[in-house]
């Protein structure tokens, strides 16, 4: 079947303003929009910019808007949004650069905000720290952040104010907060509740929509915020 | 053009490269330079687990786990090498976990294992619990966990920097010369010592579980410089990739009971090897997959095969099997354990295929999926550079891009995360050792054309011209065709002939952007000549070994031939396109060679 992709395109060594483009592809119904990127990039248009690498859903690369809502390309298939046009953007929020190419150094500046590292200065034991079961449970939903920044991005508070952290740093601060193994909860906790900390989210939960990997991001960041309420008990 | 020092400047920023400068900027100034952001890397797609002897669930010992790697290796892999990776394989997990990876637990709360292909209880020959695992999201973990401990320690990243060239001056490695991507800026890294770490290169074959990035940028660089490839005909096909995808079914779905169907409806793999039947090695596996489907035994006749994880199809064959828990109680499992253990198989199978694994059958089929061959290494990560392992002063690998060989002829499942964390912290820590008590050389003034020529060559926007697609395309057929599972002299030999028709036309590309921000266009065409090379120089060693070892099956030789063969290959790329080889001798310890089943 022939598929329609509109992408937004902008070239900054050219174009005063990014402008639609529309493309007409062959696709088949379990396509991946990656496929249909790549087949542009391959025999329509070289000049079209993207990241992708893994493309099964795992590295974050290729996170955009598809048909207005943020999402992985490698991850959305023609069948699934594919009757009539489908339109492609790069991500809100973060300054564009080109194409579909958006400055992640932001995004990852608030990643690293958050001290996104096990602490614990207790001398290690001979073999491993033991955890049960129930304990690892506890943080196991926020481990599977791929930092592709569709949650962020997704965020109107992170729209309205850059300086927001966004859930993705509060999805990773919480993955240590709740591990029995860190002690550096405390420290996590401050920048938390900073100005631009954990008290900006109005829990609109466009970031639980856009999770490809099906974080529940706003029960974290509540799971954060009473931590917050019961420490400062 | 800009200029940068450090002591220690790494390639890559997946498992190995992050590892290497873990270690190496404890000592040394240290930068990363990688042509994805870190947690892009294809580290993060591995899925069933490390191995280690821990023995937390049943009896195990290292020298197991060193005799299974060497047999699973076809006796190709160096036993020195092998032993040293497998001894400190249990320490390199612990240090993991200490570092923060969130492993699944045991209910006493220890690392969970599971058993994986190969991986063997070295008495009873059954299978052993020696995959060390984070669900089915280990390698993930192992990316993320060492990002972040990267961070705590300062290392300097550059992101999105593409390496295009090795500096050589006075026959001592002194950096490597860059491109950033946003800019298309060249930037000069000076430094005492490089780490290559740029992963495999399964982009060369049409069905791959290799992300687009796999290019083998570190290899194809080492080649131009004049050092050789080592095993390049050694690349494995993994049996169970998402069909027509070639995304990677991690075997830890056998490891938990999955079984191999055939079209008959069969589990075939108990006629190939009898004993650990759905576990044996991935070559084997692989190979059994193609002979049945050749027998027209494919679901439908059809080039797949079912992998069936459904819990009445493990519990059945479970139970004909006698498997039992550690407890001695029966193995049964129910679809939440499953669910618990495999969410991301699971997940991948209801996005791309719109089924449930629970409840259907996984259609499957071989998948390219690592290079056991890269650039020749000592037990160090030192690079080695002939017969006798003349160290090259400065330049280091590890990981993927390197050939140890701890892998031989065949990789067992869970050694790559494995081999990438401790070659890439003996690397890391060689580098800085070494960096530390050098002297800086004075760089040439032109130290940046060989790398601006290449790039140079490529940006042709006007005039006639091929897009680099075409030729890529090809190339992933001819190989897939030719030298994929099974092999022949006569197909080689084709294959050969069309590499070097592609490598012609590859000069006469035309690219539709000759822009400077993210050219993309103009760095994925450097990299599918990079893809050509290392076609090139798997398909020349692959047509000159003439017998069938691991994972290189030759239809017309199909015995192994340790009189002639039981040797590694080296292979040179010369300016012309000629692949110049040689041979170098395999380390026997303690384990002669014998025969190979399972």
């Amino acid at each position: 079947m022939e598929v329609k992709v509109k992408i937004l395109r902008f070239n900054p060594e050219t174009d005063k303003r990014p402008h639609y483009q529309t493309f007409r592809v062959e696709a088949e119904p379990t396509d991946r929009v990656l496929d249909l990127l790549e087949k542009i990039k391959g025999y329509q248009d070289g000049s079209l910019a993207f990241r992708r690498s893994c493309a099964h859903g795992i590295c974050g690369s290729d996170a955009m808007r598809i048909n207005g809502v943020n999402r992985l390309a490698c991850k959305t298939l023609v069948k699934d949004v594919g009757k009539g046009t489908i339109t492609v953007e790069p991500l809100l929020g973060l300054p564009l650069i080109k194409d579909l190419i958006v400055d992640m150094e932001p995004f990852f500046e608030h990643y690293e905000s958050v001290m996104p590292y096990l602490i614990n200065d207790e001398p290690p034991p001979l073999k491993e720290r033991l955890q049960s079961p129930e304990e690892r449970e506890r943080f196991d939903d926020t481990t599977k952040c791929i930092l592709c920044a569709a949650c962020t991005t997704s965020c109107p508070s992170f729209w309205a104010n850059g300086a927001y952290i966004g859930p993705a740093a509060i999805v990773n601060a919480h993955r240590f907060i709740f591990d029995s193994r860190d002690r550096g909860a405390a420290e996590r906790l401050a920048v938390l509740n900073a100005r631009s900390g954990v008290w900006r989210c109005r829990t609109i939960f466009n970031c639980v929509e856009a999770c490809p990997r099906g974080i529940d991001v706003t029960r974290a960041i509540a799971e954060v915020k009473r931590a917050l309420l019961f420490s400062s008990l | 053009m800009r200029f940068h020092q450090y002591d220690v400047v790494v390639v890559g920023a997946g498992g190995a490269g992050l590892m290497a400068a873990l270690y190496a900027s404890k000592t040394a100034t240290t930068a990363v330079i990688s042509k994805l952001y870190p947690t892009r890397s294809h580290t993060g797609t591995a899925q069933g687990g490390v191995g280690a002897a821990l023995g937390n669930l049943e009896e195990d010992h290292p020298e197991w786990h060193t005799f299974d790697t060497v047999k699973g290796s076809d006796y190709l892999g160096d036993q020195d090498a092998i032993e040293f990776m497998c001894t400190e394989a249990v320490r390199a997990v612990y240090e993991l976990e200490h570092m923060g990876l969130p492993f699944s637990r045991t209910p006493d709360g220890r690392i969970a294992q599971r058993p994986f292909g190969g991986h063997t209880n070295n008495i009873t020959g059954k299978p052993v619990r020696r995959s060390c695992y984070a669900a089915d999201r280990t390698g993930h973990m192992i990316l993320q966990t060492l990002y972040q401990q990267c961070l705590k320690n300062n290392v300097t990243f550059y992101d999105e920097f593409q390496v295009l060239d090795l500096i050589m001056v006075n026959g001592v490695a002194q950096g490597v010369v860059a491109i950033e991507l946003a800019t298309s800026e060249i930037h000069v890294f000076h430094a005492n010592a490089v780490v290559i770490a740029t992963g495999g290169h399964g982009r060369i074959w049409k069905i791959t579980s290799n992300a687009y990035a796999l290019t083998g940028d570190g290899i194809a660089i080492a080649l131009r410089r004049g050092i050789p490839a080592e095993d390049m005909e050694f690349f494995q096909f993994h049996p169970t990739g998402i069909y027509k995808l070639g995304i990677l079914i991690t075997e830890g779905v056998r490891g938990e009971g999955g079984v191999l169907i055939n079209g008959k409806g069969e589990r075939f793999m108990e006629h190939y090897a009898p004993r650990v039947k759905d576990l044996a090695s991935r070559d084997v596996v692989s190979r059994a997959m193609y002979l049945e489907m050749r027998e027209g035994r494919g679901i439908d006749g059809k080039d797949y095969l079912y992998l069936d994880v459904r819990p009445e199809t493990v519990n059945k064959f479970a139970a004909l099997d006698g498997r039992t828990r550690p407890d001695g109680s029966p193995y049964r499992v129910t679809a939440e354990e499953l669910l618990s253990k495999l969410p991301d198989i699971i997940d991948f199978c209801r996005t791309y295929l719109g089924i449930d694994p629970i409840q259907q059958p996984m259609p499957v089929q071989p998948t390219a999926h690592y290079a056991m061959g890269g650039i020749p290494t000592n037990r160090f990560g030192e690079v080695v550079i002939d017969e006798k392992n003349k160290v090259l002063p400065g330049l280091y690998a590890a990981g993927e891009t390197a050939c140890v060989s701890v892998h031989g002829a065949n990789r067992l499942g869970t050694n790559s995360l494995l081999d990438l964390l401790v070659f890439g912290k003996h690397a890391g820590l060689r580098a800085a050792e070494y960096a530390c008590q050098s002297q800086f050389q004075t760089l040439p003034k032109d130290v940046a054309d060989f790398a601006l020529e290449q790039l140079d060559s490529l940006r042709r926007c006007k005039g006639e011209g091929e897009r680099v697609s075409t030729i890529a395309e090809e190339m992933k057929e001819v190989m897939m065709e030719h030298v994929g599972v099974f092999r022949t002299a006569e197909g080689m030999q084709q294959a050969l002939t069309k590499l070097r028709e592609l490598k012609e036309r590859f000069r006469n590309l035309k690219l539709d952007d000759c822009g400077k921000v993210f050219n993309t266009e103009l760095l994925n065409a450097w990299e599918i000549g990079n893809l050509l090379d290392l076609a090139l120089v798997t398909t020349a060693s692959a047509l000159a070994r003439k017998e069938s070892r691991g994972a290189h099956a030759r239809e017309d030789y199909p015995k192994r031939d340790d009189k002639n063969w039981l040797k590694h290959t080296l292979a040179w790329l010369k300016e012309d396109g000629e692949v110049k080889l040689r041979y170098k001798p395999v380390v026997i310890t303690r384990y002669p060679p014998k025969e190979r089943t399972y």
